[in-house]
């Protein structure tokens, strides 16, 4: 507290009884003028819309924003922008490398192991821009249509761990004492299980397909997400803001929606970021490992199994879907990364 | 722990019984009778719940029961002559992975911003995001069957294991460095660092005595993530390299439902989660004095 006292002078001061010579008369109060240095420079920026200034001063995250925004468009056009359709075969355009007009000298030149142009051997006029599988099946169509599959999965259960968890961090934390240790040890006994164990568990029994990877995700994803909430929620719950509108009257549902969950949204928002890459992991692991998406359906983990199995000879079945998934992975990382030093600047490391 | 155990079992028990599906090959070349016998060999006829009793019972017995897929073998003695693979290239690709990550995110912190930070950030970004079978699968191509360097599956010799470590030891590589590095930083920035440059000592003894020391205390707590992510990358890199391990006859006994072996690998798995994180708790302990579990901590 440096709040300068100014009291109008109404008894005569030590100094001047010491000193009659110094009256009061002779001090001129100086005028009051806002001075410069008080004034605001710029119009105070909101917590997001500085959060997003940081985020964007952050190359890494800003590019892996482009790319991912890129990526994702791809994914959705991409299986539209030539003939084919993910699951139309063509026996005789089997095993076909990529072959792209224009783009000969980046390697999409249509040649096999051996150096030879396979199209023109086998007299092939269409172009197929990643080449083909062994079912004549178009891969740049199935390569964009995976990525939306994986993408869906992705967001879908990063979806509902975040409903989930927002709900259950919320109530244990809000409600504390006997309710927050029931639900603490609940969760404790879920953390001990690995998780991996669970999901292949719960996909034998569910039949593999997009919702039961999704269910089996969601079935231990949530954990985390709840656990960052109750952590929150129990530091800001002691704040004196908190205390000053519960004193004032505000019902719990509005302490809640206005209070605790906007200061929640910044680690809940990173949160979701590094779960959509996991949960991308998640299906690929288990479609690598046979359990995923059944054919013809195409997710980025059937592809790279599909790929994997040909690899020695057909290296670019693995090539495409490999680089893709990484791309994607890599981006998310990145931006979760932007986003957490962006949305908590003391957290930043 | 005993608790978290006891859940396990018991939810793997029961959703065991939901699996679609008999163990038994070719059901339909069976009898009537044959079923039956085979049915009443292994207890299947039972209902769930005496099964349940009499497998709990025979696991406090340390009996896993018996292995549907290969007459006559216990689930104990599959897991012992499975666990050794697994355990070598786990246990290499930890400590091949620490070291290399140890160098790397102490290079960066005290190269901090120069070429040399950037690029191990660089190399452990790409190990966190690149799924570790996708990275097997592009070393076995390219050590393996372009350049013949390394035998690409089989398990013979010491050579063949390198392979599959090394694919395991990415994960471990980036997140060792990642946090190593922060730590670093953090600690660097502290009063007792400026403190000891300020008493004139060596540079080489206040990062070697004191940052580095305070640095690697809260990397011990990573210790448990890392053993279950490599539990989770034996799973597939297993399968990549054609290793006869634990991981591997786990995706084995899924596809032909081999019930007990499923459940006695669960549980092993589960166990050895539950094992490291207890002692990284207590190793914490010991190794931060400032934390006292008895002082009100965190139960």
């Amino acid at each position: 507290m440096n709040k300068v006292e100014t009291k109008p002078v109404v008894k005569q001061s030590p100094a001047e009884q010491q000193h009659p010579e110094i009256t009061a008369d002779l001090f001129v109060p100086a005028p009051y003028e806002e001075k410069e240095d008080e004034a605001f420079a710029k119009p105070a920026l909101s917590f997001w819309q500085e959060a997003m200034h940081r985020l964007f001063k952050n190359k890494g995250a800003v590019i892996s924003l482009v790319v991912l925004v890129l990526l994702i468009v791809l994914a959705l056009v991409g299986p539209m922008l030539n003939e084919h359709t993910y699951r139309s075969q063509n026996l005789a355009h089997s095993n076909l490398p990529a072959k792209i007009s224009g783009l000969e000298w980046l390697g999409f030149d249509g040649k096999n192991a051996k150096g030879v142009d396979v199209y023109e051997q086998r007299g092939i006029e269409t172009n197929y821009w990643f080449g083909t599988d062994e079912f004549g099946r178009d891969l740049w169509t199935r390569v964009w249509k995976g990525t939306q599959i994986s993408l869906f999965i992705a967001v879908v259960a990063a979806a509902l761990d975040l409903v989930i968890g927002v709900v259950y961090g919320g109530i244990s934390s809000f409600y504390g004492g006997r309710v927050d240790n029931v639900m603490q040890r609940i969760i404790e006994i879920l953390m001990g299980i690995p998780n991996l164990i669970v999901i292949i568990l719960f996909i034998l029994i569910l039949e593999p397909g997009i919702t039961s990877i999704i269910l089996a995700m969601v079935l231990t994803g949530w954990v985390g997400m709840a656990r960052v909430v109750r952590g929150q929620i129990l530091q800001l719950k002691g704040q004196e803001f908190v205390l000053a509108s519960q004193t004032l009257g505000a019902s719990n549902a509005r302490l809640i929606g206005k209070h605790l969950l906007p200061n929640v949204m910044g680690p809940i928002i990173v949160t979701i970021m590094f779960t959509i890459p996991t949960a991308i992991f998640f299906e690929a692991f288990l479609s690598f490992i046979g359990l995923g998406l059944q054919a013809p359906m195409a997710s980025l983990g059937v592809l790279i199994e599909d790929g994997y199995k040909s690899m020695r000879s057909f290296a670019y079945k693995l090539l495409f879907p490999a680089v893709v998934i990484s791309t994607i992975m890599i981006c998310f990382n990145l931006l979760a990364d932007g986003l957490r030093d962006a949305l908590d600047p003391k957290m930043r490391k | 722990m005993i608790i978290t155990l006891f859940v396990i079992v018991t939810a793997t028990f029961f959703l065991m019984q939901f699996l679609p599906g008999t163990p038994f090959t070719n059901p339909e070349k069976l009898t009537e009778k044959q079923l039956a016998l085979l049915n009443a060999k292994y207890g299947l006829d039972q209902p769930a719940a005496v099964q349940y009793l009499r497998y709990i019972g025979n696991l406090l017995q340390g009996d896993f029961g018996y292995s549907f897929q290969y007459q006559g073998r216990t689930v104990v003695s599959m897991i012992s002559d499975r666990i050794g693979p697994s355990a070598l290239i786990g246990l290499q690709a930890l400590v091949f992975g620490t070291i290399v990550g140890l160098a790397l995110g102490i290079i960066s912190a005290l190269r901090h911003n120069t070429i040399l930070d950037y690029g191990s950030v660089t190399i452990a970004v790409l190990g966190m995001s690149i799924p570790s079978f996708v990275f097997a699968a592009l070393l076995q191509y390219i050590v393996g069957v372009k350049f013949q360097l390394l035998p690409v599956a089989l398990w013979e010799s010491y050579a063949s294991t390198i392979l599959p470590s090394l694919a395991l030891s990415v994960t471990v590589i980036a997140t060792v460095a990642r946090f190593i590095r922060s730590e670093m930083l953090e600690v660097l920035g502290q009063d007792y660092v400026t403190t000891a440059r300020a008493k004139g000592l060596r540079e080489s003894v206040v990062i070697g005595k004191h940052v580095f020391r305070n640095a690697l205390i809260p990397v011990v707590t990573m210790l448990g993530p890392l053993a279950v992510s490599i539990m989770t990358g034996t799973l597939v890199i297993e399968k990549i390299f054609g290793v006869p391990g634990l991981g591997e006859q786990f995706t084995l006994s899924i596809l032909v439902l081999d019930y007990s072996v499923i459940m006695g690998i669960t549980l092993f798995y589960s166990a050895l989660f539950i094992l490291v994180v207890f002692l990284v708790d207590l190793l914490y302990g010991l190794l931060d004095p400032r934390i006292d579990y008895k002082q009100g901590g965190q139960a």
